[in-house]
């Protein structure tokens, strides 16, 4: 049983992801909207990581099989200009789509084992993902035209 | 200029003589006139039918006109909005038309200052530059940055130029700053942009609620209606949401004075508690609703205790309000500003739909919600496409609404901008700010004073990364940053239609010719459009039409079957019927008083003008999603959390600063602040601080205070009122260069040099109702604050006993 496994993916996964809305709410500060919604949704991957920690300490004495390569790493800094937005954006929706995937991963495993505790946090944790991804989509298709032609 | 006698003073007193009268009632005629001095009545050659274009009431009146000149006004009496009374900027603002007028276009010289020069070379320039960026950079090159203040021709023509002659998804009106919530929580609950309920609905409630509205500053005339239904047989109980201690909440039985910023947990407040009291139409909800498990179940989560606690209310008060609006058999809501300019606009004005569909309350006499226009013809920016949008609401992101476009313009599809939402305002400054918008058209509007941070959007304006052309009847603020200006016709000096808050659409009749060479933007428009070439795929000139009677033809066309229908209306029945309210089809030429009278709303997938958005983020739900819910025809109860406001109080800012408006001025008083009684009664801004504030402070009445933020800072004299402390209020009209008046000694005081940029997921409305301020003392004024008297702005009684200030706070009624 490889739970612990999948439970320190989502962990590390979402607090990468925290990092990064956190790095694009700081360095795109001049796009008004990214600035207050990025440190919203990154609280909201705070939140997901406070439901989980008791999951982690309930499964941390599993053995576990750490992936050889390293996940998807954190934004390290930001890019400039409308390009440079797009592509930021284009990074985080790399990152939620790996947590989001992950946290279908913990519903399939949790419903097998019928455990109460892991389908309540899917439930509302995986809602937001879908929310954040559903944004980041937004954003994109909204800014793509702009960047890729007219910049 | 002084007054007729048979007219009282509308600067006093605003709302003027009481006509009290019961529920059901014919609300009673009142005839308001107002002549310039030494003219009388019957030396009036002419009364030009025409409607007030100096708020979102539209009140019918006809324009005096002698020896060529405008002279006065006089409210319409038949007219079904204001029934023949006129408020005080209706009655003396038109006379800003006649002062300081542009007369002739004018070009940037080498040397960096206007000239002034003819049609041919302005509109040559404007044509070269278009030309060559459409070339090099395509569309997205070109923005538009309009107004609430044109007419519905004026709108559609341009709608037409931009999305099927140049192909911008660039296009954006002030209305962005006043009404786009509205429009955005209409489309939400309801599916498509369209007023629920109608002026009428006054005079058979039996609750009122407003909601963020002054109605008593905004829109006097509907306020005096309100008033003559309080004074009368029947009176209905009212509710109050606003910081301020308005004329509206003096009058109120509960007055919710909620800290800025907090309006979401008070709605999801008294949606819990109509659930649980069970104050619910169980079976109108089960049938013409969607989403109830979800709004409860966000709901559950404000008690009223914590809901107080959030707000700065009493839980008792928050108890009392849910108790009246649940109690109430007729209700009436309105929404103004205090919410849609707030953060979470959008997801509040949503709540207050909510509150009257869990209570069925819709489409009834008395039953409804008014969620008003903030700009007298805002609704014809949102219906026409002029806020980018496309015309009749229709959807976007449907490509069969966008097929009925090309159909109905001969133009491709393809060249009709539809890969997404049309980019609002804050966004096209945004782009031209960084170079990608090169062309940026304002008209009728100022944002180098109405935007937020002031500073940003004049080193845009004025440097060199985008080519401006502005529109404008005056030299603006805005107008001084420009490369060129062009010269407008105002209100009066075309002829023109345009839609009111509760649909009601007036014509408005030219009386007199624009000075020197102005001239209305209808011609401005076309004339561009001839010079750039745009034709349809047949080879017609694009737009083929040239009178604004054409043009209200074309757009009878295009409005057909969709809610905005404005198919049976003619501007001879305008002219001899006042108003009518759309839709308006040959075979119900009376018009519709009410929206969804029968529950049915406008959600069905292949009608509805929107797929609907994430309240909190404002992502975009799709057409596969849309459809997987089924809505056809039932409303979407759509739910959100409470959230901080972004840009809040904090250790170093520790005071919430709002921004609003006065009973004497409209918008930046480029019309108001040329009036010599509107600028008289509110020459100069202040800044209103509570009595507990000030005393905090050590302020009193007049002092010099200098209020703070990261953005900016001003100084400004200060009113002491009677309010809730830690509010801080300035009234947003008064720019850099506020106005010809001595007072102003060319400081900076417009209350925007304080607010950040922000604004609504959803609308993408600017914030700018909150955000954190720090107040100093600077030192003694030399009297009073320029305040008025009156209103939210009324001064408390200060001094030794027994004795009064002119004007004092009274008892609350
Ligand atoms: S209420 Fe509005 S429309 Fe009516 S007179 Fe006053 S400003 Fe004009």
């Amino acid at each position: 049983m490889y739970l612990n496994t999948c439970l320190r993916l989502l962990h590390d996964a979402e607090q990468r992801l925290a990092e990064s809305f956190r790095q694009v709410a700081r360095g795109h500060r001049a796009e008004a909207d990214l600035a207050a919604l990025a440190d919203l949704l990154a609280d909201q991957c705070c939140d997901h990581l406070a439901e989980l920690a008791p999951l982690v300490r309930r499964y941390r004495e599993q053995p576990t099989d750490e992936p050889e390569r390293p996940p998807l790493a954190a934004l390290s800094g930001v890019r400039s200009g409308p390009l440079g937005l797009v592509r930021d954006l284009q990074d985080l929706y790399l990152l939620a789509s790996f947590v989001a995937i992950t946290w279908t991963l913990l519903r399939q495993a949790g419903q097998t084992i019928h455990d109460a505790e892991i389908l309540h946090a899917v439930d509302w944790c995986q809602a937001q993902t879908d929310e954040q991804l559903a944004w980041l989509r937004t954003r994109l298709a909204e800014a793509a035209p702009q960047a890729l032609i007219a910049s | 200029m002084s007054e007729q006698p048979v007219v009282p003073d509308r600067v006093a007193d605003p709302w003027g003589r009481r006509t009290p009268y019961p529920a059901g009632g014919n609300w009673p005629t009142r005839v308001d006139e107002h002549l310039v001095a030494g003219v009388s009545a019957d030396q009036v050659r002419q009364w030009v039918t025409s409607a007030c274009v100096l708020c979102s009431n539209g009140c019918g009146l006809r324009i005096g006109v002698a020896d060529g000149r405008v002279v006065g006004v006089r409210g319409q009496a038949g007219d079904r909005v204001n029934r023949g009374r006129l408020g005080p900027k209706g009655l003396y603002g038109w006379q800003g038309q006649q002062r300081d007028r542009l007369t002739t276009p004018l070009v940037r010289a080498e040397g960096g200052e206007l000239v002034a020069c003819d049609w041919d070379t302005a509109m040559n320039r404007v044509v070269a530059r278009s030309r060559e960026l459409l070339d090099r950079w395509g569309p997205l090159s070109h923005a538009f940055y309009t107004s609430g203040q044109l007419l519905l021709e004026e709108y559609y023509t341009l709608s037409v130029i931009g999305k099927a002659g140049l192909g911008t998804p660039h296009m954006d009106g002030n209305t962005r700053l006043c009404t786009a919530t509205a429009d955005a929580a209409l489309k939400e609950s309801f599916g498509t942009d369209g007023q629920p309920a109608c002026y009428a609905d006054v005079d058979h409630c039996d609750t009122l609620v407003l909601h963020g509205h002054n109605a008593a500053e905004t829109q006097t005339v509907l306020w005096a209606r309100v008033l003559d239904r309080l004074a009368g047989p029947d009176r209905p109980r009212l509710v109050c949401v606003d910081p301020r201690r308005t004329e509206v909440a003096r009058h109120a039985d509960v007055h919710l004075p909620v800290r800025p910023g907090t309006n979401l947990a008070l709605l999801n407040g008294l949606l819990r508690e109509v659930l649980h009291r069970g104050w619910v139409d169980h079976d109108w909800v089960a049938a013409h609703t969607l989403g109830l498990d979800e709004l409860a179940r966000v709901v559950a989560d404000y008690p009223a205790g914590r809901v107080a606690d959030i707000c700065g209310v009493s839980a008792r008060d928050v108890l009392a309000a849910a108790e009246v609006f649940g109690t109430g058999q007729r209700v009436l809501s309105t929404v103004l500003q205090g919410v849609y300019q707030s953060h979470q606009a959008t997801a509040s004005a949503c709540q207050v739909n909510n509150l009257h569909l869990l209570r069925g309350m819709l489409g009834r006499p008395g039953c409804g919600v008014l969620q008003m226009n903030g700009q007298p013809t805002a609704q014809n920016t949102r219906e026409c496409g002029a806020n980018g949008d496309l015309p009749g609401f229709r959807n976007w992101a449907n490509p069969r609404h966008v097929r009925e476009l090309a159909e109905l313009w001969d133009v491709a599809e393809e060249t009709i901008p539809h890969t997404g939402p049309p980019t609002h305002a804050m966004q096209i400054f945004r782009y031209a700010e960084q170079g990608s918008v090169r062309l940026l058209w304002i008209a009728g509007t100022n944002p180098a004073v109405s935007l937020p941070d002031l500073d940003r959007v004049r080193r845009i304006l004025g440097g060199d990364t985008v080519f401006v052309v502005v529109s404008d009847a005056y030299l603006t603020e805005t107008a001084e940053l420009a490369d060129v200006v062009l010269p407008s016709a105002l209100w009066g000096e075309k002829t023109g239609t345009f839609t009111n808050t509760d649909r009601t659409v007036h014509l408005a009749e030219q009386a007199v010719p624009p000075p020197g060479q102005a001239r209305g933007d209808l011609d401005t428009w076309l004339d561009y459009a001839r010079r750039m070439g745009f034709r349809t795929r047949s080879g017609r000139p694009l737009p083929w039409w040239s009178t604004p009677a054409e043009a209200f033809a074309e757009w009878q066309r295009c409005s057909a079957g969709r809610p905005c229908d404005y198919t049976g209306m003619s501007y001879q029945a305008l002219r001899e019927r006042h108003g009518i309210q759309w839709p308006c089809t040959p075979d119900r030429p009376q018009g519709t008083e009410r929206l969804y009278v029968d529950g049915v709303f406008n959600t069905d997938t292949d009608y509805c003008e929107d797929f609907g958005h994430e309240l909190l983020t404002g992502a975009a739900r799709t057409e596969q999603q849309h459809r997987a819910t089924a809505p056809g025809g039932r409303a979407l109860l759509r739910a959100a959390h409470h959230t901080e406001p972004p840009h809040g109080p904090n250790a170093d800012y520790p005071l919430r600063l709002t921004t609003g408006r006065t009973v004497y001025h409209f918008h930046t008083r480029t019309k108001t602040g040329r009036a010599p009684q509107l600028a008289e009664a509110a020459p100069a801004p202040w800044v209103e601080l509570s009595d507990v504030d000030a005393r905090r402070l050590g302020v009193v009445e007049g002092d010099v205070v200098r209020l703070t933020t990261p953005q900016g800072s001003v100084e400004l004299p200060a009113r002491v009122v009677r309010a809730e402390p830690g509010t801080v209020f300035v009234p947003f009209h008064y720019g850099q260069r506020a106005s010809e008046s001595t007072l102003d000694g060319g400081r900076t005081h417009a209350a925007n040099e304080l607010v950040p940029t922000g604004w609504d997921p959803v609308s993408k409305q600017p914030v700018v109702k909150v955000c954190g301020v720090r107040v100093r003392r600077v030192g003694a004024g030399t009297g009073p604050a320029p305040a008025p008297e009156l209103g939210a702005a009324r001064r408390v009684v200060v001094g030794p006993p027994g004795a009064t200030a002119a004007g004092g706070d009274r008892p609350c009624t």
